[in-house]
């Protein structure tokens, strides 16, 4: 039971994980709307040049670019066809960037959610979804993945199905989701809830957390509520640096390096163990953060009144895990 | 909740009470109830259209504002909008028949590379209930598909969404196209999606930002009165 990131959670307090994927490749002049997985075929070098940013920063793990390389998402680009193909690539990009550095730099494969909702609301079954998330979670582990990183997921029916692929592919991996919508995720996951549900799991997570979502104070109490429940899995934060705005016609993140230096200790201090960026996040934050995490010494879990103080306001007064939070359910059952 | 157990009959109600229940049932999603509702309603000699606005779209506004307000979430809207599915089934042929008025046309679709269309058919419900002529062509849709539904629909609005970090800036790409031809200031643009904010939407050159299904409805309606008002000036 011995992975690469087992192994390196046992040797260090915490980890520094990468930045952004997307918005980093429309800098390097992808297309919008196009599919960042098939410039793992197309444009390798450019997809070489991502990853080494994270790593001349000081990452100790970064996600290959196969976000969207599942084939509901790739079907859109006519390339559902091609999901072990580009899969395999990315992976073997990334090894052979980690492996270059010589620092022992662990690569961690994408796997970003389906877009689809799952049954009993949407048309998208359990068996079909294991069945998209393990063909893509091959791919990875051939290419030479060491972990496999499912991201972005609001639904808890679709975290099973990833822990599933993983399980079937004989791979540990890593689980967070987006909490995007008042604190929770927008199928209505609170933090508390994905404690209990990873825990449950036949194949659960080497460590699990929140990532993208709407700023790094929403994030960090997210950590805080998974913390509060206990957790002894290590949690993952990976914040956006801010928010999108149009500068000169390209996007950019509004949270400067410094701000996510603050958030990156706060996330420590948050009870955070593996801690990284995502949308917006460039390799000078990474390096800002890392210098930050070395700098100083772990603190005092923060108040969330700290929090929003150093890292600005909240999205939402509440994010479900109150005692008296109002469930979403169905007031009454059928009356008739 | 005493009363759990106990059948309500719903001919048996009065109209307020039976509207009542039927934004209840709408709210817990039950769709058979609120098919039953717009039947007993009709047979009554109610108006289509009063069914419409009373019944179901003052309804769906509760449901609206508990999901903006972070009360409901997804999944129960998704419910919820089914159910008012199983009433606009009925209504819809009555309303064309009725001639019912008309608040403006939209023309609503996700952009290329985007699968994500759960806030784009909530967007697109609302606007019908709310008396839009909504027409949704779907996800994953590239410039031409845009430019072409313009032309063939003459839309006042044009609604655009779009979920991921990679696909936001599509936005940008079917407004410039729309300046470049010209068309821009012919339509009302709107967007919406969970990575946008307001002053990106402003950035991108859209008239506004809706946050939610329940803004966006509000927003349009704004837009299409202001339009209006300018036609009537000119």
């Amino acid at each position: 039971m011995t992975d690469a990131l087992s192994r390196r959670l046992d040797a260090r307090d915490w980890l520094l994980a990468d930045g952004a994927t997307g918005t980093t490749l429309f800098n390097m002049g992808l297309g919008p709307g196009d599919a960042p997985e098939l410039w793992n075929v197309a444009h390798p070098a450019h997809v070489r040049a991502l990853h080494e940013g994270p790593v001349a920063a000081g990452s100790d793990l970064f996600l290959t670019n196969s976000f969207g390389g599942n084939a509901s998402r790739l079907r859109l680009h006519g390339a559902q066809l091609r999901v072990a193909e580009l899969n395999r690539a990315a992976a073997e990009i990334g090894r052979d960037v980690a492996d270059r550095d010589g620092r022992g730099v662990l690569v961690a494969g994408s796997m970003g959610p389906t877009g689809d909702i799952m049954e009993p609301l949407g048309s998208l079954t359990a068996g079909l979804a294991v069945e998209m998330f393990h063909e893509q979670a091959e791919a990875l582990r051939d290419g030479g993945a060491d972990v496999l990183w499912v991201e972005t997921i609001s639904a808890p029916e679709e975290f099973r199905a990833a822990a599933e692929a993983a399980r079937l592919a004989g791979m540990p991996w890593c689980g967070t989701m987006s909490f995007d919508t008042a604190g929770r995720t927008m199928m209505g996951v609170t933090s508390a809830d994905l404690v209990a549900l990873t825990d449950r799991l036949a194949h659960p997570p080497v460590a699990f957390g929140a990532n993208c979502g709407v700023g790094a104070s929403d994030l960090l109490r997210t950590v805080l509520g998974m913390a509060a429940q206990g957790a002894e899995r290590p949690i993952i934060a990976k914040g956006n640096a801010g928010v999108p705005k149009l500068v000169d016609g390209s996007i950019r993140y509004d949270g400067t390096p410094d701000l996510m230096a603050d958030y990156a200790v706060l996330a420590r201090d948050c009870g955070a163990r593996i801690i990284g960026g995502c949308c917006g996040t460039t390799p000078e934050h990474l390096r800002r953060m890392r210098a930050a995490l070395e700098e100083t010494s772990p603190g005092a879990r923060p108040k969330l009144e700290t929090i929003t103080a150093r890292l600005g306001a909240l999205s939402s007064a509440a994010d479900g895990t109150e005692p008296d939070a109002p469930r979403p359910e169905r007031r009454r059952g059928r009356r008739r | 909740m005493a009363d759990q157990d106990d059948d309500i009959i719903l001919a048996e109600l009065s109209d307020e009470d039976l509207v009542r229940q039927m934004h209840d049932d709408l709210y817990d999603g039950l769709k058979e109830e609120v098919a039953e509702g717009v039947n007993i309603l009709l047979a009554r000699g109610w108006q289509p259209y009063d069914i419409l606005t009373e019944a179901l779209v003052a309804g769906m506004t509760i449901v609206g504002y508990d999901f903006r307000d972070g009360i409901l979430f997804v999944p129960e809207v998704l419910l919820a909008a089914n159910a008012m599915k199983g009433g606009m089934f009925i209504l819809k042929p009555l309303l064309a028949e009725t001639g019912a008025p008309k608040q403006g046309k939209m023309v609503i679709g996700t952009v290329k590379g985007d699968i994500h269309d759960i806030g784009k058919n909530l967007v697109a419900m609302m606007l019908e209930g709310a008396g839009f002529e909504v027409v949704d062509i779907g996800i994953n849709n590239p410039v031409e598909n845009y430019l072409a539904a313009l032309e063939r629909e003459k839309p006042d609005i044009l609604g655009m969404s779009a979920l991921l970090t990679t696909t936001m800036p599509y936005m940008k790409t079917v407004i410039d196209t729309m300046v470049e031809k010209g068309l821009r200031d012919d339509y009302i643009v709107l967007v919406g999606g969970a990575p946008l904010n307001e002053e990106f939407g402003r950035a991108i050159g859209a008239d506004a930002y809706c946050r939610d299904a329940a803004v966006a409805v509000e927003t349009a309606k704004a837009f299409v009165a202001r339009k209006h008002n300018q036609l009537a000036a000119v």
